[in-house]
């Protein structure tokens, strides 16, 4: 981690995990492991955002599902609230879950749709006890309604009688509502027209700034991402090839894919005939089940040598800069350019 | 592939108009009601350029391009106005010519590849297809032809892999299957409805380019049809913007995008998370209309910042000035209010 990273308390510390899913072996005898993500190390300060990018297969929601207990950890420690939920027996882990909730990209297939809005955002305090007292959930369910821009006679509506923003809101006011110290955001605004993400983003900054509310965010959408994230963490293949602060890892991205995936998203001021030369990946993500050897990025990768084949790059810092870099080459990534 | 190889009577020029839609209205008919979604759309397509038509969901420009190829869904149907290809109202046309229009005239490309691709046979038979069917190649030579074709848009291998099936093709090499597929008759009008929504960044950027540069050896006429305000602004030239069945408005993109004078496409532009300042967005308050029943008046003045009462009892029509073309009560301010916040 970097030296800011360490200035303020940490409320989630992820190191060296491996997760993914399991599959029943052999002849249908035990369970057979297959990883998708590995040796990923990550740390979510108080109050803070920490946007995690990449493409499909990359393994972001397979890391968010891991944090949240959604997916089994193979490897590694997942630290959060004085504890390692990556160990913790499934029954302890359900008490923790209170202070680590989660927003999934699609409301309506993660809201049950039979349940009123209010009795949505009440539930969690079925699973946790002694949050909010009986008589006094009413005013509380109204007064989450208001924080996430609804009003208190939405309660009694059904997700069907919503638009997609509104609902996106109800699963936001239903993870708020333990109190928790960190919301995992699995793609909670790319289901948005555009019009209503930005209400959304809003919403989600202003929470921060007056809960202090810790999130995992987690997006394919680079500029939702740099909009919203302080500090970042670029995935490739099941790895995190770059970590360091937003502004620097958008601002002067040093693993070559940083490089590639920034200069390929598309952006509102571009235009045809511009002459910008993006970086034009060969190729297309290899299977995350069989990852190439030494650098997982190798194969797509425009500096690629021999050494990338046989060596995995470990993340270190690079000298005089904020940010870690998985590659072998990252010192010469911003003064070569690709082929 | 050539277009003159298929019209050899109509040597096409770049700008020419290939595809026009003239006041188009589209509607739902249930029984004697019809419901309309689409309301006096008016578009041309030139050769060699690509309009945009962008929108958010329920906008009606999917519906808008379904109509220039003759797919609208059961229930739907252009209640009036024309659909003009190649100088030839289709509003006579039967099934048949529909049919024989389709690959000719115009092709589309749709989000889902895989919903374009049949499961059950080999990709690269599937492209081979319209040089069997309509040109009635022999087998060999419509083989041959497919895998040029294949290899033009960027399939590896084109040879071997001719023989796989759609699920042994990743995401981004069955879009440039169903392009080639699209491109196999050399239509004029090519339309793609989303193209690259489905794709990753990286992929997305391969196909973009594809696609631009099909789009320029083939002197197409293009209209993309998508929801991103970025890509739009990689590969088109011109730009209409469509809010609740009607265009806002048009003109080129650049343009467009500098000096919006429609306050839904300021919105849609201040919206954006942008780079360059950290803090709060600009969001476009309210929730997009019901398309069935948009509120009277000027669709937008509920969400509308600029909105006074004229707005709420008039719906303003399309006025066009040179190039640019704008439907609002109060596009002067809007164009000034951007520029006195210029420069950032």
């Amino acid at each position: 981690m970097t030296a800011t990273a360490q200035e303020t308390e940490v409320v989630l510390k992820v190191s060296g995990l491996e997760a993914g899913y399991e599959r029943p072996g052999r002849y249908g005898f035990g369970r057979r492991r297959v990883p998708v993500v590995a040796g990923i190390d990550l740390a979510v300060r108080a109050g803070r955002t920490l946007g995690i990018v990449g493409e499909s297969g990359c393994g972001k929601s397979t890391l968010a599902r891991a944090i949240v207990g959604l997916r089994p950890a193979f490897a590694g420690s997942i630290e959060f609230a004085g504890a390692d939920l990556a160990s913790v027996p499934a029954r302890r882990r359900r008490r923790m879950s209170r202070d680590l909730q989660m927003v999934f990209q699609d409301p309506y297939t993660s809201l049950n749709p039979r349940m009123t809005v209010a009795a949505v955002i009440a539930e969690g305090w079925r699973v946790h006890p002694g949050i909010v007292p009986r008589d006094q959930e009413d005013a509380e369910v109204a007064r989450l309604l208001g924080l996430v821009g609804l009003r208190a006679e939405h309660g009694a509506r059904h997700l069907h009688e919503l638009s997609g923003g509104q609902c996106q809101r109800v699963s936001i006011a239903r993870a708020l509502a333990p109190r928790p110290k960190l919301i995992v955001c699995d793609e909670a605004v790319s289901a948005l027209d555009v019009s209503i993400r930005a209400q959304i983003l809003n919403l989600l900054g202003d929470l921060q700034s007056e809960l202090g509310v810790a999130y995992l965010f987690i997006s394919h959408d680079l500029d939702v991402v740099r909009h919203i994230a302080h500090d970042v963490a670029v995935m490739y293949l099941g790895t995190i090839v770059e970590h360091g602060p937003a502004a620097d890892v958008f601002g002067d991205p040093q693993h070559p894919y940083t490089r590639a995936l920034l200069s390929a998203a598309p952006s509102v001021r571009d235009r045809p005939d511009d002459g910008v030369q993006e970086i034009v990946l060969r190729g297309e993500v290899p299977s995350p089940t069989a990852p190439p050897t030494g650098c997982r990025f190798r194969t797509r990768c425009y500096m690629a040598a021999e050494v990338c084949e046989r060596k995995v790059p470990e993340p270190v810092p690079r000298d005089g800069l904020p940010q870690s870099v998985a590659c072998h080459f990252a010192d010469s990534a911003g003064t070569t350019a690709p082929g | 592939m050539t277009v003159s190889a298929v019209h050899p009577a109509q040597p096409p020029a770049p700008g020419d108009v290939a595809a026009e839609l003239r006041d188009v209205h589209i509607g739902f008919r249930s029984g004697r009601d019809v419901t309309p979604v689409v309301r006096g759309v008016g578009l041309r397509l030139r050769r060699g350029r690509v309009l945009a038509l962008v929108g958010e969901s329920g906008s009606g420009k999917s519906l808008t391009s379904l109509a220039l190829i003759g797919l609208l869904p059961p229930g739907a149907e252009v209640t009036s106005g024309s659909v003009v290809l190649d100088g030839a109202d289709t509003g006579g046309f039967s099934a048949r010519r529909w049919r024989e229009a389709r690959g000719d005239r115009v092709a589309m490309i749709f989000q889902d590849p895989m919903a374009a691709l049949n499961p059950g046979f080999a990709v690269g038979r599937q492209i081979a297809e319209p040089f069997r069917r309509r040109l009635r190649l022999r087998r060999r030579e419509a083989r041959e032809r497919a895998v040029a074709l294949m290899r033009e848009v960027g399939i590896a291998d084109a040879e071997s892999r001719y023989g796989d099936h759609p699920h042994e093709f990743s995401g981004g090499m069955r879009q440039r299957a169903v392009i080639a597929m699209a491109l196999a008759l050399g239509p004029s009008v090519l339309l793609a409805d989303e193209p690259t929504t489905a794709l990753d960044v990286t992929v997305q950027a391969q196909i973009l380019r594809l696609l631009a540069r099909r789009q320029q050896e083939a002197d197409l006429a293009t209209l993309l049809v998508s929801h991103d305000l970025g890509v739009v602004a990689r590969v088109a030239q011109d730009v209409a913007v469509m809010y609740a069945g009607r265009i806002v408005e048009r003109g080129p993109l650049d343009d467009v995008y500098t000096r919006p004078s429609h306050p839904y496409t300021l919105g849609l532009l201040e919206a954006m998370p942008d780079a360059r300042d950290g803090g709060r967005l600009k969001p476009i308050k309210g929730v997009p209309p019901d398309p069935r029943r948009p509120p009277g008046g000027c669709a937008f003045h509920p969400r509308c910042p600029f909105a006074t009462d004229v707005c709420r009892d008039e719906d303003p029509p399309l006025a066009e000035d040179g190039d640019r073309a704008v439907a609002c009560h109060h596009a002067d301010e809007v164009t000034a209010s951007r520029e006195t916040e210029e420069p950032r």
